[in-house]
């Protein structure tokens, strides 16, 4: 079960798993849409694993198909995990 | 009027360095770019040609696909715009196994760790075909676009089926050619087990001494494109390939044919193809694994599809200098015909001393020697032979 976490927490794990896949930490920022800084569906569904392994908050394709921004994601994750 | 097929660009990342430049320059001096018992390509590193995303997202085969395809397309003045329109540019490149290394890791992880820890790259990274995709995408080619699977001789598979493509008209434009990244426990181990591998970790082919081929790992690409058409952009041309011919043993999964029949007539379709006979041809560039099943029957195939110009014509193999690099074998292979052709030179096939009954032709000991024809083209056989009795053979001139 999901325990409960901080969007801080959150964000901090989002940059670094995005790092991590190879986006230049300059250009992260909460604002940012996804395609700005080329993040893809190949990416979302990595990073996907990184947030579960880390929060143990299930995304499914269906759920980022419609994410735009990096805190559309952030947003979402603390969602699920509430 | 039949089209005809000209090599505009090469590239090549081998254990003798990165570039078409080093494996000949080295080969040609002798140089052998086996260390500890393989042909690793030491001084490729990804990220001279990749951004971290990309090679994250590609396998090591695929990486040193792009790195050759960068370099041969350069020199063919299609490194920044394809000189075609996009669907009448191909991309064909083969592969031995594909994304091993990649596979072996997903595997360790979900032993490890369960499905959930499995990779969702991890299809993009194995697939056969990764390369080929990889190469397409960075290149913006639309048209005809696969992987080729047929063990060593995939890179020869290749590029034949790529100057089919063009002489049928379907593409004025094929980047083509062979990668492979398979030094992993896996692949080590299994090919060690068949006994296939060289225990004393040299490469010497038709030596008597041979015990084995060592595995090497890289790629090789070329661009070929159709005569008319390059000649009317002003390409430079380095070379022709003139004919392709390709046979299968239907004989054993690993063993070749020992009296070499369907690899013979290989060679001889090869060279009926480039509408020329035995006699024109100045150099073979053989197969020649250092394994004593294929040197064997390969002298012996060389000797039914030559007839009495067997003897006379100067034999070596690359894989004396970097290794057997399976489906990137005959790509890298024919890169080094098509360059040798061009300093009319046959390179020597290093460590060969002691010959064996009946491998009595003239495998070039020793060191280099020019070939001759006046001011004439040079012709060439480039022979690939693959597990499962798959017989690919260019003709090629420069």
């Amino acid at each position: 079960m999901a325990t409960k976490v901080s969007e801080e927490q959150v964000e901090q794990q989002i940059f670094d798993g995005l790092v991590e896949l190879g986006t230049e930490r300059a250009v992260l920022s909460r604002e940012a849409t996804l395609e700005s800084i080329d993040v893809d569906s190949l990416d979302l569904v990595e990073l996907a694993q990184i947030v579960e392994d880390e929060f143990g908050v299930e995304l499914r394709g269906d759920d980022v198909k419609d994410v735009r921004t990096v805190g559309e994601v952030i947003e979402l994750v603390v969602a699920k995990a509430e | 009027m039949t089209r005809r097929v000209v090599i505009t660009g090469v590239g090549a990342v081998t254990p003798l360095g990165v570039g078409s430049e080093p494996l000949i320059e080295r080969w040609s001096a002798g140089e052998c770019g086996i260390e500890d018992g393989a042909g690793r390509c030491r001084e490729f590193d990804p990220l001279d040609f990749l951004s971290k995303k990309e090679a994250r997202r590609t396998d090591r085969f695929t990486q040193m696909a792009i790195a050759a395809a960068r370099e041969a397309m350069a020199q063919a003045g299609a490194g920044e715009e394809l000189p075609y329109e996009a669907h009448r540019v191909g991309c064909v490149i083969g592969t031995g196994i594909g994304g091993l290394p990649s596979l072996e890791e997903q595997q360790r992880k979900l032993i490890e760790s369960g499905p959930k820890a499995v990779s969702p790259l991890a299809v993009p990274l194995m697939m056969g075909n990764a390369a080929s995709a990889a190469v397409a995408m960075r290149h913006d080619i639309h048209g005809h676009t696969y992987g080729v699977v047929s063990a060593c001789a995939a890179g020869a598979h290749a590029l034949g089926d790529a100057s089919r493509i063009i002489r049928a008209g379907d593409a004025d434009m094929v980047v083509a050619g062979g990668a492979e990244a398979a030094i992993t426990g896996v692949a080590t181990a299994a090919f060690a087990a068949m006994e296939a591998t060289s225990q004393s970790g040299i490469s010497r082919p038709f030596d008597a001494r041979r015990d084995g081929f060592v595995m090497g790992e890289g790629a090789g690409v070329l661009v070929l494109e159709d005569a008319g058409a390059a000649a009317a952009r002003g390409a430079e041309v380095l070379g022709e390939l003139l004919g392709y011919g390709a046979t299968c043993d239907g004989f054993h999964l690993t063993a070749p044919q020992p009296q070499g029949i369907e690899a013979a007539r290989a060679i001889g379709l090869a060279i009926a193809d480039a509408g020329l006979t035995a006699v024109d041809v100045d150099y073979v560039n053989a197969h020649g694994t250092s394994t004593p099943l294929n040197d064997r029957s390969e002298t012996m195939a060389l000797k039914l599809a030559l007839g009495e110009r067997a003897g006379d014509v100067p034999v070596s193999s690359t894989k004396s200098a970097i290794g057997h690099l399976l489906g990137a074998a005959g790509a890298v292979e024919a890169i080094a015909t098509v360059e040798a052709l061009r300093r009319r030179v046959a390179p020597p096939t290093i460590g060969w001393e002691e010959a064996e009954e009946g491998l009595d032709l003239d495998y070039v000991p020793d060191s280099a020697r020019p070939l001759e024809n006046g001011n004439g083209r040079l012709v060439a056989v480039s022979n690939s032979f693959g597990f499962g009795g798959h017989n690919a053979v260019l003709c090629l001139a420069a």
